[in-house]
Order: C-alpha cells, then sequence, then structure tokens
C-alpha cells in the first residue's frame, strides 16, 4: 500500500480522522504531563506516542533522579549552584527557579496520586527519585483518567498546517492496524524526546528527532544543538547505560593495568580514547557490601545485564563501552521562545528532550534529575498553554494542509532505503572520534557527506506505507546530525560536552546560544546567554 | 533481544504485543504471540516486567544472539528474575534501611 502519494500542502485524508483541541505527539513524561495539563484546561486532548505510552522513552525502563529541591533558599541556592561551572554558565537562573518550583509541586502531586515513595530514617518521605516502570505506568493511568485520548502504536510522520503557516494538527500511520491516522488540532506539543541514533541506549531507539525535522518543516527554530555528545557507559555489547554507579568504578586495560585518568566522571574522554583502539574494563571496587546492598535497591536493572552474564561486578572486572546518547542527555532541542514552551511556530510548543534544556542545564548533561525535572516542568507548562491556545481556537473553520517534506512527499528519484541511510548518519555520529572529541576538520567531513545525502533524500519519492516511518526516522536523525555538527562548528571553543581538539579552551566572548535551523540550507544564529555571577544566583 | 517466549508458561494475553515500544512481537490466531521483528528489539526489558506470567526472556545482549533456551532458563530460574528485582510482585520488594541507602549520597 502506497502512502497517500499527494505533494506536501495538499488536504489530506486518512483512516482514522479526529478533532481535537491540542495533540501531544510522545507519550513519556514530558507528554504525559502535557496531556494532563492540557485536559485540566478543559482541552479535547489527543496523545500520539510512536510505541506504548507508559513504556516508550528513556525513563520508562530506567530509574531517574529528580531535581526536587524543597523551596528553602539556602538548599535551592546549592542546586542551582551546583551545575553552574559544568553547565559553562549558560543556564538561565531565571528558568532554573521555576523549574525548581514546578518540580516541587508536580513531585508531591505525585505523591497525591499514590506513587510509593519511600520513607527516609526520620519518616520524611524522600521524593527525589523515580522508578521508571513505576512512574510511567501511574502517567498512562492519570493520563487516561484525565479523560485523554491515546492512540498507541502510532508514530507521526508529519505536521498538518494552516494556511497562515499555524500549525493544524498531524498525521501517521497506526503500525499494528496498517493504516494512517490524522488528528486536526489547533495546537500541537511537541514531546517527541532527544535523538540518539538507534545506539540502543536503554530505552532510546524510539528517540531518533521526528518531533525536531515535523516542527523545522514548519520553520521552528532549534538552540543548542553542538550539545549533543552525551555517551553513556554499559556493558559491552548490552543496552543497560546507568552510569552513575561507575563512579564506584576503577577502569583498566585488558591486562588488568590501570587506565591513567580514566574516570566515570570527568575521565569519561580518555575511555572515549582508548575505546578507538582497545578494550575498557571496569570494576565497582571502590563500594563496600553495604553500599552493594543499597545500589541493587536504588538500580535494580544496573544489575540485570550483569547478573545475567554471571558477572560479579564488585569483584570482577567486565568491559564497558559507551553508547551515544546524543540529544538525549544532551542539551539541544527545539528553541523555546516564552515562559509557555512555545516554539516560533504558532500553536506549537516543545517539551522535555525535545526542547532545548539549556534553559536549566546550559552546556552540560541534563541526564538525570535536571532532565526529569525539565519533562514534568515543560510538559506542564506547554500542555497548559496549548489547552488555553487550542480553546481558544475552538470552532473555527481551519484550512488543513500537510507540512511533512521529504521521505513522504513526492519526487522524482527512487525512494529511500532507510536502513542505508540510518547507517550512513550513525557512521557519522556514532564515532568517539568525530562526535565525542570534535574537531573542526572532522565536523566539515562529516558534514559534506551528510549534506550529500540530504541532497539525495529530497529528491526520492514517496515512502511506501510500510516503510514511512523508518524512512522519516532516517530523515529525522540526518536532520538532526547536521543542526548538530553544523552547530559544533560554530562554537569554536569547548564549552561544557561540546569539546573541540582544536579549540580546547573556553572562549567566554561565545557565551551565547546557537540557534539553527533550516532543512535545505542550514542556518546557524546566536541569542545572548543571562550569564549573571554566581553572586546572583545565590541571592 | 528478546529470545524466549515460554509456550508452557505463555498464556496467549497479548500484553506484550501492546506494550513492546519497538513493535517487537506479532499476535498468532489461535496461539501465543511470536517474535516477528527480533531485530528491532532495544533490550529495555519492558517486556519482561509487563508480562504478568513471566513468560519472556530479553538476553542481555543488544546486538547478538545467545540462543538460549526456556528449558535452562527454568533452571536457572530467570523467567520473572527483572520483575521481582523491581517488586513488581505482590509484597513489593524489601527497602534496605535510610542508613544504608545514604551510602549512595557520599560520592
Amino acid at each position: 500500500m502506497a502512502f497517500p502519494p499527494t505533494a506536501a500542502s495538499s488536504v489530506p485524508t486518512a483512516s482514522l480522522e479526529l478533532d481535537a483541541d491540542v495533540l501531544v505527539i510522545g507519550g513519556g513524561p514530558a507528554g504525559t504531563w502535557a496531556a494532563i495539563a492540557a485536559a485540566a484546561r478543559g482541552a479535547k486532548v489527543v496523545l500520539a506516542d510512536k510505541g506504548f505510552c507508559g513504556s516508550s522513552g528513556a525513563t520508562a525502563p530506567s530509574g531517574t533522579g529528580v531535581w526536587y529541591v524543597p523551596p528553602d533558599p539556602a538548599r535551592r541556592a546549592k542546586a542551582m549552584n551546583s551545575r553552574w561551572d559544568l553547565g559553562g554558565r549558560l543556564a538561565d537562573p531565571a528558568w532554573m527557579r521555576r523549574v525548581l518550583d514546578r518540580t516541587y509541586d508536580n513531585v508531591n502531586r505525585l505523591a497525591e496520586w499514590g506513587y510509593p515513595f519511600s520513607d527516609d530514617a526520620d519518616g520524611r518521605s524522600i521524593r527525589n527519585g523515580l522508578d521508571g516502570p513505576d512512574y510511567m505506568r501511574l502517567m498512562r493511568k492519570r493520563t487516561k483518567a484525565a479523560g485523554v485520548k491515546i492512540l498507541d502504536h502510532s508514530p507521526a510522520l508529519e505536521l498538518l498546517r494552516d494556511d497562515g503557516g499555524a500549525v493544524a494538527g498531524a498525521a501517521g500511520v497506526r503500525r499494528q492496524k496498517a493504516d494512517t491516522w490524522l488528528v486536526r488540532a489547533n495546537a500541537v506539543v511537541i514531546a517527541t524526546g532527544g535523538c540518539a541514533f538507534l545506539s540502543k541506549a536503554l530505552g532510546c531507539n524510539v528517540l531518533t528527532g521526528d518531533g525536531l525535522l515535523f516542527a523545522a518543516e514548519l520553520g521552528a527554530e532549534l538552540s543548542g544543538m553542538e550539545f549533543s555528545t552525551a555517551y553513556a557507559m554499559a556493558l559491552e555489547g548490552g543496552s543497560v547505560t546507568k552510569t552513575r554507579f561507575y563512579d564506584w568504578a576503577t577502569f583498566t586495560f585488558e591486562d588488568g593495568s590501570p587506565i591513567p585518568g580514566a574516570a566515570s566522571k570527568g575521565g569519561r574522554s580518555v575511555i572515549a580514547r582508548v575505546l578507538q583502539s582497545r578494550r575498557v574494563f571496569a570494576q565497582l571496587d571502590k563500594a563496600d557490601a553495604e553500599t552493594e546492598q543499597a545500589m541493587r535497591y536504588a538500580q535494580p536493572n544496573f544489575f540485570l545485564p550483569l547478573d545475567r552474564v554471571g558477572i560479579d561486578p564488585f569483584r570482577q572486572r567486565f568491559p564497558v563501552t559507551l553508547l551515544l546518547e546524543g540529544t538525549v542527555r544532551g542539551t539541544g532541542g527545539l528553541r523555546i521562545v516564552d515562559s509557555t514552551c512555545a516554539t516560533t511556530v504558532p500553536g506549537l510548543y516543545a517539551a522535555g528532550d525535545a526542547a532545548t534544556r539549556e534553559l536549566v542545564c546550559g552546556a552540560f548533561t541534563g541526564g538525570g534529575s535536571h532532565n526529569a525535572a525539565w519533562a514534568m516542568s515543560s510538559g506542564y507548562w506547554a500542555g497548559s498553554a496549548a489547552g488555553e491556545h487550542g480553546r481558544h481556537l475552538r470552532g473555527r473553520n481551519r484550512t488543513v494542509l500537510r507540512a511533512g517534506g521529504v521521505g513522504i512527499a513526492d519526487g522524482p528519484g527512487r525512494a529511500i532505503d532507510a536502513a542505508a541511510l540510518t547507517r550512513a548518519v550513525q557512521d557519522e555520529v556514532w564515532p568517539y572520534d568525530r562526535n565525542y572529541l570534535r574537531s573542526g576538520e572532522r565536523l566539515t567531513d562529516s558534514l559534506g557527506r551528510l549534506d550529500g545525502l540530504w541532497r539525495g533524500a529530497r529528491m526520492a519519492q514517496a515512502a511506501s506505507l510500510d516503510e514511512a516511518q523508518r524512512t522519516r526516522e532516517g530523515v529525522a536523525m540526518l536532520a538532526t546530525s547536521r543542526w548538530m555538527y553544523r552547530s559544533a562548528l560554530s562554537r569554536t571553543e569547548s564549552r561544557g560536552m561540546h569539546k573541540r581538539e582544536d579549540f580546547p579552551e573556553k572562549d567566554d566572548s561565545q557565551l551565547h546560544y546557537t540557534t539553527s535551523g533550516g532543512l535545505d540550507e542550514i542556518w546557524i544564529g546566536h541569542e545572548r546567554a543571562p550569564s549573571p555571577e554566581v553572586e546572583v544566583l545565590a541571592a | 533481544m528478546i529470545e524466549v517466549i515460554s509456550e508452557d508458561r505463555c498464556t496467549g494475553c497479548n500484553i506484550c504485543v501492546n506494550v513492546c515500544p519497538t513493535n517487537v512481537f506479532a499476535p498468532a490466531a489461535g496461539g501465543i504471540p511470536v517474535i516477528a521483528r527480533q531485530d528491532d528489539c532495544q533490550t529495555c526489558f519492558m517486556c519482561e516486567v509487563y508480562c504478568p506470567d513471566d513468560a519472556l526472556y530479553v538476553a542481555p545482549h543488544a546486538t547478538e544472539i545467545t540462543h538460549v533456551t526456556a528449558a535452562e532458563l527454568e533452571e536457572r530460574d530467570l523467567f520473572g528474575s527483572y520483575r521481582r528485582s523491581i517488586g513488581w510482585i505482590r509484597g513489593g520488594r524489601p527497602r534496605p534501611a535510610p542508613e544504608i541507602m545514604q551510602r549512595l549520597e557520599h560520592r
């Protein structure tokens, strides 16, 4: 069955057509918080997830810290300062404060909803961590209870727009029914996560940058795409990327001799360099028996692969690898233009890892607690604003046009070979010496090939219904890689996670946000960062 | 990757078909579901967590197939082991004393 071979901007149809005030694309933490918040404003809400809302995404199979800090001025100041320098001073203190406030309220609401928080020695509820399976099972339940219609296994392929350029919904496929869906909506929240380039980092293979592509096709802008070099440690050949416990590890070469300078924190690039030619082994030899007991309770999934292959990580050395997490635990994403998490496109909002997290994390990984806090906060704000916007426009009879391009709009060339395209993009973004350890020469070299892939892809005929999802994922990863490397090339310094071998030092004349956008031609711009002094943060 | 659906344990409820985020399983008419797209498995273990009959086994290898058998898994008591470790069983799981959990805060 061919995907309707209509050219972009024609009036779309689908097997399942729905009308809503708000469409949320993505059913992880950001998407579910957005859907619940929009419904609370009286909006009719549809949530479409590529996989299954409740198990999809990086949070569900994992456990995560949450940036939950009680509203005590000294503790809040300490929390804000803790990653300030690490983030290259690009975070925005005003946003940090409001994320701390919002997260505090939202996590307390999780407790009201029955999330099973444990108590500490003094009987106080411990609320700075969430178990992914429990959290996302609860969020699905609350999303349904809020009256939101959930479409599972329904990857979006493109946004819809009206004749003025505002967003008007989205369309996609129902992969378990081999047909199509379409939701006309006056507001859309992009909560599709970041992009990890199908590296099999835990839960990340649904995160292929789809929402970034759709939004850019409507003219949305990105920010901070150079902060996309997150790599997480895992057992060699495995998928469980829980990096925290490697703080207790000693890293060695195969012969058992220590690797000088190697560490999980502050020495991961040393490990990346060694991994280019040799294997790296770890052993959690700095943890005693009680710490082991605490670790097993705190993150059972860390031990799952080790237990299953019969490795005792406290008493045996085991080989490790670094898997690309890209922008999932990087901080780049769709640029947010106001406190409602609006993008530059009317009616279009961004939340969670699909949005830039520079506002709370600056240039350093938002992984763990900050990303979790950002997801629930930005989801709440985007959903609330989308709910208001969508209801306000209710009843208007708008023209609805397709906005999707490469891979689903018809061109004269052959259809895209999605698997080959994906491999070609991975070859440019997976290698440590291209992405983790960057240089202008190698970035330019990669961009030459990536731009060539784009020129080829944009000539392709529309994918068949069966291949449409994979094709668009490949196109989204290709687009994402080009924003990443163009942004990385423009930042001629090392800041936060962005490391340039040819510019190893920080240059404070570049204390700005790098904006980007465009598809055929990628543009790069600068936005001023707030950059206050630490004393201001403490106030 | 997902490697085993135990024919002895599986009741054909098809929950795994629904919860797998990468659509690896397919329902089979009149029988238990099949592993239809093993290459798409991202080794996230969510199907195991949601399986009410502990009938699934995901090997920790994300890129290669180990060819483990249901009989070996029964012998090693591995079916349901992840669900037990996260406490998705009746009675949950015991939390270590708070002073032990504090050990994680100091590094």
